[in-house]
């Protein structure tokens, strides 16, 4: 890569660098690097300038938050105080900022929400040469629109993201997972029964290749084992062979890995729960293997990259976004041209020049 | 033809108004002592005729208001004089239900607790503002309106997955879906909290949640507020987040006790109400720990409901307290700013202390989980000077929160009624970056003018010209 790196120190100096005139892209943890195809910038700004964990709360269940810190330095320091940033996107050294610009997340969505839900409050310097802050440092707040929520999920496109403030949560103590495995209509049936029963789960995911998989669900607090088992017995209801245990790190990593193929092609499916029989449908039609988050409705397929267009045009009218893949591939597919019109003026608003790459 | 005209002929002569004495019921919303006329009032009764209503304002070039139900309490549907007022309350019917996926699209007129009760008895709508009885969803989406459970169940916000706006310039467009993680900008959780200034939502799609298995709610009564306050952090130090956590102080109780007859006792210094739901054995297990923490922090008594109807009661006075403070003053003015939550008990000193300097009388009754703080100013209208100095009071109370690290507002939004403070909590470059978001919807600044902002700004045009984002050349985020 010939672009030049700069690692500003600073919201300020970052803004500096946007207002220089350059093509800029930033870079975290530079684990998503490839998630755009996007031609070679004139800088690469490094967020590793913007590292460091400002404030932890944990009386008012609070942290600010470098954008270039990595969320396992976030995840260590909470735990010393029982709580968690509930954000469990695949463990590959992915930055706090990284994991928001890109919205990524993991089976902890389920309960906490996505990055954006976590999220309360941003410094972002902009292509203007300015920075802003929006949100607040206190868990509630509606004053300003919800900036937050705009550069979540915005790909570094309207501006590059210094500073995080998150909501934290307790973290749950116990916990425990029921594994129940079976075929494909007793998974469905099985992953709405569990989605709607009153058990509080803290994750809900499905894993499948070849005809068959399983439903992982796991339960935190006092009471978890006993809720796992409640887990079993409808899991066992609905057909599927069923089965839970206590020491389940390993399981959930599992879990998020799946999202994640950097040397093959991935395609995020955006759906609902009870849409989940047919995705495995379209997954089983054309070889590919699947985890996903089975109350959420959002599915990752590992696939042939040459299956893309048709799993697309099966699960129509579901989003379906290509993550990791091949140059060349249509990333986002067909999108209604009124919004993409809305976006393209409000990505004018905030990068007039199109300084940011 | 005049623009009053081309209203009727959109959506029917009696559903446009501009008669004096009609227009009165619109001269305000829940922020009584702001008033202004509109010039006409239009009540379109579907999607489609508010579109036209908003088109046909845009080509006479003049600003409009949205409008819920007028509960609002910071001005965010005080008519604009001369302007249009653009009342949704005809909009009311609930679309689709969809159980299995939970997810219901209604209109923007439905009642908030209409929407629970669609649902009912499985499912239920999280944000619960005290409100729930006659606020509508689109204002809810328009304040990211919050309620007593939002400490766990979080806002408005976190359960809207589609919109289907009308833009200020007459386009309609198709904000999100009914599915999460979709790609492209987050323009759902942009427009939300937006007080009205983006534009007009007329078709909204909500995730509506399983009902817990188990509720349990007790009251605690303390000597003193600080003693309530200490339970409050302890209780969520204990390790998990109880479904709401509200205090009542002195003052709030003794009104709320004179319209209820909850059976709440007057000699105490603080109620506490703690609600835990969830899993039975979850519940259960919870309740005695938070008896414990209550008792270690001097509770003089608790109350813990055992039936629905006990349940009921308690959260009756709670929710009765705003309007409870009639009977005790003859006005009052509530605001609504955050704080951190370890910072209560000096923020609640400094309140007493502002209170007395000024010789009014401040009641408290909050959301103590997520230390949003409802101080009550209550004041009496026909002495002269004495709003003012309400004003004045309420106006130090905000700045007070925002100096201890807070917010302005929790849920109510900044409307008119807190604009001015908006300066306190952001720099002229953070308001700007506001502005940017403001200018791509409605770059002729008609929809809500006046409100959120603290000074008029202007949108320009947008410098160019631009190239291509490499982004859109990868297919990853389009321009067209
Ligand atoms: C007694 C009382 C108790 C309250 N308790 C709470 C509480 O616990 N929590 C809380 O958060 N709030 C509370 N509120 C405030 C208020 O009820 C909420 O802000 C509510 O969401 C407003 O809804 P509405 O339909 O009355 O909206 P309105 O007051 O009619 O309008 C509010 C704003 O929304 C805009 N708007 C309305 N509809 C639309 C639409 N379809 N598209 C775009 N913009 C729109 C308006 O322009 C305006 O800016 C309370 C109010 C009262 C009077």
């Amino acid at each position: 890569m010939s672009a030049r790196v700069e690692t500003p120190g600073s919201a300020r100096e970052a803004a500096e660098l946007l207002a220089s005139g350059a093509r800029v892209r930033p870079r975290g943890g530079g684990t998503k690097w490839g998630w755009a195809d996007a031609p070679v910038p004139d800088v690469v700004l490094s967020t590793a300038g913007l590292a460091g964990i400002l404030e932890l709360n944990a009386g008012d269940l609070t942290a600010v938050v470098g954008a270039g810190t990595p969320l396992a330095e976030v995840e260590a320091a909470c735990a010393e105080h029982g709580l968690m940033l509930a954000l469990d996107p695949p463990a590959d050294g992915a930055t706090v900022g990284g994991i928001v610009a890109a919205a990524d997340s993991g089976p902890l969505r389920h309960r906490y929400g996505a990055a954006r839900d976590l999220l309360l409050g941003v410094t972002v310097a902009l292509p203007d040469g300015t920075v802003a802050r929006s949100g607040g440092k206190v868990i509630k707040n509606v004053a300003g629109y919800d900036l937050p929520k705009l550069f979540a999920g915005s790909l570094g496109t309207l501006g590059t993201i210094a500073e995080v403030v998150v909501r934290l949560h307790p973290r749950p103590g116990t916990t425990a997972t029921t594994v129940g495995a079976g075929d494909t209509a007793a998974l469905a049936r099985a992953a709405l029964a569990l989605a709607a029963a009153p058990l509080e789960l803290e994750r809900l995911d499905v894993r499948w290749a070849g005809g068959k998989g399983v439903l992982l669900a796991q339960a935190g607090g006092v009471s978890a084992v006993a809720r796992a088992e409640r887990a079993a017995g409808l899991m066992r209801d609905a057909g599927l062979e069923a089965a839970a245990q206590e020491d389940d790190d390993e399981l959930w990593a599992e879990q998020g890995a799946g999202q994640r193929d950097p040397a093959g092609t991935v395609l995020r499916v955006a759906g609902l729960p009870a849409g989940l029989e047919r995705v495995l449908a379209s997954a089983e039609h054309h070889g590919a293997a699947l985890v996903g988050r089975a109350g959420i409705g959002t599915s990752w397929l590992r696939l042939d990259p040459a299956a893309v267009d048709a799993v697309r045009e099966e699960l129509a009218p579901f989003p379906c976004v290509v993550t990791d893949g091949p140059p060349g591939l249509d990333r986002l597919g067909t999108r209604d041209p009124a919004l993409v019109a809305l976006e393209r003026r409000v990505r004018e608003r905030f990068d007039p020049a199109g300084a940011l790459a | 033809m005049s623009l009053v005209a081309e209203l009727e002929r959109i959506c029917g002569r009696e559903h446009v108004l501009t008669d004096r004495d009609r227009l009165r019921t619109y001269e305000s919303d829940g922020l009584l002592h702001l008033r202004e006329r509109p010039a006409v009032a239009v009540l379109p009764g579907t999607a489609e005729e508010v579109r036209r209503v908003v088109a046909a304002c845009h080509a006479a070039e003049t600003p409009w208001v949205a409008r819920g139900a007028g509960t609002g309490l910071s001005g965010g549907a005080l008519p604009v004089a001369d302007g249009v007022l653009l009342v949704l309350s005809r909009l009311r019917r609930i679309l689709s239900v969809d159980l299995p996926n939970g997810r219901v699209t209604c209109e923007p007129g439905v009642a908030n607790l209409a929407v629970s009760r669609a649902v009912a008895p499985t499912h239920f709508f999280p944000p619960d503002p005290s409100s729930q009885v006659v606020c509508t969803v689109g204002g809810n989406v328009a304040e990211n309106s919050g309620g007593a459970h939002c400490f766990k169940y979080g806002f408005t916000t976190n359960y809207v997955t589609g919109l289907e706006v009308v833009l200020p310039d007459g386009e309609v467009v198709e904000l999100g879906g009914a599915e999460l993680d979709r790609p492209g900008l987050d323009l759902v959780g942009a427009f939300v909290g937006s007080e009205g200034t983006l534009g007009v939502a007329t078709r909204i799609t909500l995730r509506v949640v399983p009902v817990p298995e188990t509720i349990r709610t007790l009251v605690a009564y303390f000597e003193t507020m600080e003693d309530a306050g200490r339970t409050v952090s302890d209780v969520v130090a204990s390790g998990f987040v109880p479904g709401a956590l509200e205090i009542m102080d002195r003052l709030s109780l003794r009104a709320a006790e004179e319209a209820t007859a909850a059976g709440n006792p007057l000699d105490v210094g603080a109620a506490l109400i703690v609600e835990l739901d969830g899993p039975t054995a979850e519940c259960e297990a919870r309740l005695e720990n938070v008896l414990g923490v209550c008792e270690r922090n001097g509770a003089r008594g608790v109350r813990v409901a055992e039936t629905a109807a006990e349940r009921e009661l308690v959260w009756r006075a709670r929710k009765a307290a705003f309007a409870a403070m009639g009977r005790i003053s003859p006005s009052y003015y509530v605001q609504d700013s955050v704080i951190p939550r370890t910072r209560l008990a000096e923020v609640l000193a400094r309140i007493d202390e502002l209170a007395a300097a000024y010789g009014l009388a401040v009641a408290n009754v909050f959301h103590a989980g997520d230390g949003n703080l409802h101080p009550l100013v209550a004041y009496d209208a026909r002495v002269p000077g004495q709003a003012e100095r309400a004003e004045e009071l309420a106006g130090e109370i905000v700045l007070a929160c925002v100096a201890a690290g807070g917010s302005i507002t929790g849920e109510h939004g900044v409307g008119v009624d807190k604009k001015r403070f908006m300066p306190a909590m952001f720099s002229e470059d953070d308001l700007a970056a506001f502005q940017k978001l403001r200018c791509a919807f409605d770059p002729a600044q008609r929809a809500n003018p006046g409100k959120v902002m603290p000074t008029p700004r202007l949108c320009g045009e947008v410098p160019g010209p631009y190239r291509e984002h490499p982004l859109e050349a990868a297919g990853i985020a389009e321009r067209l």
